[in-house]
């Protein structure tokens, strides 16, 4: 989970609502994939009409129109936020509240790719998303939208058979989420780098292995959620 | 209280409040049309509770895993009970015979601008030609300046035979996908301090003075003012009120007044985009007038003209008029 982009709002019940925006990486190439399917339904499209004549050109240039122009809006509001770009990245566009995108700010962050796509490849886009604090190209800014990561499924840390450590008392959520993070990112993480992390919470811990001290802390955090 | 404990005595809460959630996400309906009336008050009751559970479990400190667990039923939640009504029937009626004119004649200030570019330079510049035939190959080049005498040339005109359907609909699809995408742009790119609004509305203003000087000279008035006169009503307004909107954007970035530039524009585009649905809706009907009316050559003259006439009158009897008093004083 990334912690340093989120962004939080608050609902009228007083609870935070976590969002993560999504930059550059990950929205560039849903754009790729995106605009990679739309050439081919528009070749594909193409040669279908070709059979037909000029009914068929007609039905050409009106569908490739609608495509190009709405391709992205259909998606978004009808289809949970997502093109298939987006899906695939597991990105989702919504209202800057959190609410699902309304169909104005669709067909104007839309529209607005115009100004976005200037001079070339998007450069407007880039230079704005930059420079906003929530990766917003001034499409976005101007519909208020905002383009986040979708949530995942919560995977619970998988328990290790290191056995069980109590909990310190008077950790806060994140602390807590910090260590249960710790332990699914072992699995990518160099024994030396592992050790190098866990020594930070050596004078806290008081083990002499605070690697194996955080995992057990970790399933027996885990364990609290199965546990009747 | 025990995590444990607490989970034990509240799981089925959240159980339920999941449940109704999946069922709305499923359904693709807002939960007003999809639940019944016990179900949608259970459902806004469960919501605050889980609210309610999800700080006690953060101000506890219980694992992560459970704070995750209920923020992300609320974010769920969330997105089901405040997500904004889609747009019923009635409204998209009542959105064009009264907020589209009413909207109109609100920014009226814009779309005066708009046309006096759409149309000013363009005069100015048939009142040029007409004087100084050379002039136009200041905009267009010889290649296109035959291209539109041949199409106007009264002698290449199929006389008492109207375009087969065929091509009225290859054209129809023309009309649609450039003028409506010409207005997309002219629209978009005012977000740039106005400049692109500005741009295309004063380009193809010239470009229209051009052609109508140049056709004037060589004799094929009434082959091109019959041809115009017609889709012109609403397609020259749909171009100009897509100007306004598009200035109206760049002018909220440029002169932001009290506000930041950015909340600034946040209010113009809202404004803004409004005008697009009502440019759409005029574009894809002067594509039809265009594709199917303008280009029929069966007709007199005098008829053309009077119900090009009728058109105009009605473009603008509709954006004047249209919602007069529904909406309260103006």
């Amino acid at each position: 989970m990334i912690t340093d982009t989120r962004l939080t709002i608050e609902t009228p019940e007083g609870t935070d609502l976590p969002l993560t925006p999504a930059g550059l990486g990950a929205r560039g190439a849903a754009y790729v994939l995106d605009f990679l399917i739309y050439m081919g339904v528009l070749i594909g499209l193409s040669i279908v009409t070709s059979f037909f004549g000029s009914l068929g050109w007609a039905a050409n240039v009106i569908g490739g129109f609608l495509i190009f122009w709405f391709y992205p809006v259909y998606f978004e509001v009808w289809q949970k936020g997502q093109t298939p770009g987006k899906k695939y990245m597991k990105l989702l566009v919504i209202n800057e509240d959190g609410t699902p995108i309304t169909f104005a700010a669709s067909t104007l962050r839309n529209l607005l790719r115009v100004v976005d796509a200037l001079p070339a490849f998007y450069c407007v886009a880039i230079v704005s998303s930059i420079l906003s604090n929530k990766f917003q190209r001034l499409g976005d800014i101007a519909a208020q939208t905002l383009v986040v990561y979708a949530d995942e499924e919560i995977s619970l840390t998988q328990a290790n058979d290191l056995g069980y450590r109590p909990v310190p008392a008077g950790l806060t959520t994140d602390e807590q989420r910090s260590f249960l993070d710790f332990t699914d990112r072992c699995k990518k993480l160099s024994v030396d780098r592992q050790n190098e992390l866990a020594s930070i919470l050596q004078p806290m811990l008081g083990s002499n292995d605070p690697v194996k001290a955080i995992k057990q802390i970790a399933n027996t955090m885990s364990m609290g959620s199965k546990k009747k | 209280m025990k995590q444990g404990q607490f989970e034990a005595q509240y799981e089925k809460d959240w159980q339920a409040f999941e449940y109704t959630v999946e069922k709305l996400e499923d359904a693709n309906n807002s939960f007003v049309e999809e639940l019944k009336q016990s179900e949608a008050a259970e459902f806004t009751r469960l919501y605050r509770r889980i609210c309610h559970l999800h700080s006690l479990v953060l101000s506890r400190g219980y694992s992560s895993n459970l704070a995750d667990k209920l923020s992300s039923l609320i974010a769920r939640g969330h997105k089901q009970l405040y997500q904004r009504k889609h747009t019923s029937r009635y409204k998209f009626i009542r959105f064009f015979t009264v907020e589209f004119p009413v909207l109109i004649r609100r920014e009226s200030h814009w779309f005066w601008l708009a046309t006096l570019l759409l149309y000013g330079p363009g005069l100015l510049f048939f009142a040029a030609t007409l004087i100084q035939p050379e002039l136009v190959y200041t905009i267009l080049d010889p290649g296109n300046v035959d291209k539109f005498e041949s199409m106007y040339n009264p002698e290449n005109r199929i006389l008492g035979a109207a375009r087969d359907s065929e091509t009225n609909w290859r054209m129809f699809a023309f009309y649609i996908s450039n003028n409506i995408g010409v207005s997309f742009r002219c629209f978009a790119s005012g977000l740039m301090w106005c400049i692109g609004s500005i741009f295309f509305l004063v380009f193809n203003s010239l470009l229209f003075g051009a052609v109508a000087g140049h056709l004037t000279n060589v004799g094929y008035t009434e082959t091109f003012f019959t041809f115009v006169v017609g889709h012109g009503s609403f397609e020259l307004t749909a171009i100009a009120i897509s100007g306004a909107a598009g200035m109206k954007l760049g002018y909220s970035i440029l002169v932001p007044g009290n506000l930041t530039r950015i909340e600034s524009l946040k209010r113009a585009a809202s404004v803004a985009i409004k005008l697009v649905y009502g440019v759409f809706a005029m574009l894809v009907i002067a594509a039809f007038i265009e594709a199917f009316w303008s280009s029929n050559n069966l007709l007199e003259p005098w008829q053309k003209y009077l119900v090009g006439a009728a058109l105009w009158a009605i473009v603008f009897a509709y954006l004047f008029l249209s919602g007069r008093g529904a909406d309260g004083p103006e």
